[in-house]
């Protein structure tokens, strides 16, 4: 029982400390634009995985792991769906503004 | 005898885990729906159709509170939990209404967050921008107006029943979707604000 609670209150605090640093960084203004979007989506994936172990318990199930397989087909059609929104939209957007230009 | 009812219990156990399964697959594709969403957002975000820009919207110290509340509840939320197979009522009770506070919360700053912009003349109708940004925080909101009310019937059951089989499997669907809400906002906190204000 204690060990459960001894998870949630580390999920707990390493989310807080996360949340805070993103803030920090992007409020101090101290770091180069580039480092400063690599440094909050870094903190974002390990808050991601801090809250997913801790507080979603995703891997500590018992095998065959459905909720891991969901999870990991989900990321994948997540992926897609973002990434290959955003590419299509900028080869639109290129292309566009070329016919534009001319 | 004791048998039977350890089978019974069993089998009951059983059903509640594919239950509890089949909430997680739902949540799996309210994922994509968010998905979409955040797609929608990042190919629009620039479009702001000489309407203000996130950098001059955003008040960034109440978009933290915001996400500490909902953070400090995805917390209580589990508490909830740890009551729940604890078999404590009171306790569970008295975390599910701590949760709900701080979701009214976080759901109050949201709203006057919103109310500001609308009367800014800030609406969802002044630029493609504004639209993505409302539906995408609009649809989190809707979530956990949906989640309030969730939490609302949770402890008029407990109140009722205590903590029986379908409470509890209702308790551990609602941690899911309380847990799952919250990692959203990670990510709305992140990409939307956080690299709105940049």
């Amino acid at each position: 029982m204690t060990s459960r609670y001894v998870t949630y209150i580390s999920g707990f605090i390493l989310s807080i400390v996360l949340t805070l640093a993103a803030y920090y960084v992007v409020v101090a203004k101290a770091l180069p634009q580039a480092q400063v979007i690599a440094t909050i989506v870094s903190l974002a994936a390990v808050q991601l995985i801090v809250q997913l172990v801790c507080f979603l318990h995703l891997g500590s199930e018992k095998r065959p792991r459905w909720n891991l397989i969901t999870f990991s087909f989900m990321v994948l059609v997540l992926v897609i769906i973002v990434w290959g929104s955003l590419w299509i939209m900028n080869n639109l957007n290129n292309n566009l503004m070329q016919m534009m230009g001319h | 005898m004791a048998e039977a009812v350890a089978i019974h219990h069993d089998a009951h156990q059983e059903a509640d885990a594919k239950t509890i399964f089949g909430f997680w697959v739902y949540i799996m594709t309210d994922c994509v729906l968010f998905a979409t969403l955040f797609a929608t957002y990042a190919v629009l975000c620039n479009n702001t159709y000489g309407g203000p820009s996130g950098k001059e919207l955003f008040s960034m110290p109440a978009v933290l509170a915001e996400t500490l509340i909902l953070l400090t509840s995805s917390f209580t939320c589990g508490l909830v939990m740890l009551a729940a197979e604890a078999k404590s009522r009171t306790r569970a009770l008295l975390w599910l209404f701590v949760t709900f506070l701080l979701g009214l919360a976080f759901l109050g700053i949201e709203l006057t967050e919103f109310h500001q912009f609308y009367q800014e003349g800030n609406s969802w109708q002044k630029s493609g921008f504004l639209s993505a940004f409302f539906t995408l925080v609009g649809t989190h909101g809707a979530h956990i107006s949906s989640g309030l009310l969730w939490a609302l019937v949770l402890m008029w059951q407990l109140m009722d029943r205590g903590i029986t089989h379908n409470t509890f499997r209702r308790i551990a669907c609602f941690s899911l979707f309380w847990h799952f809400l919250d990692i959203v906002w990670i990510f709305i906190f992140t990409f939307v604000y956080l690299m709105g204000v940049l």
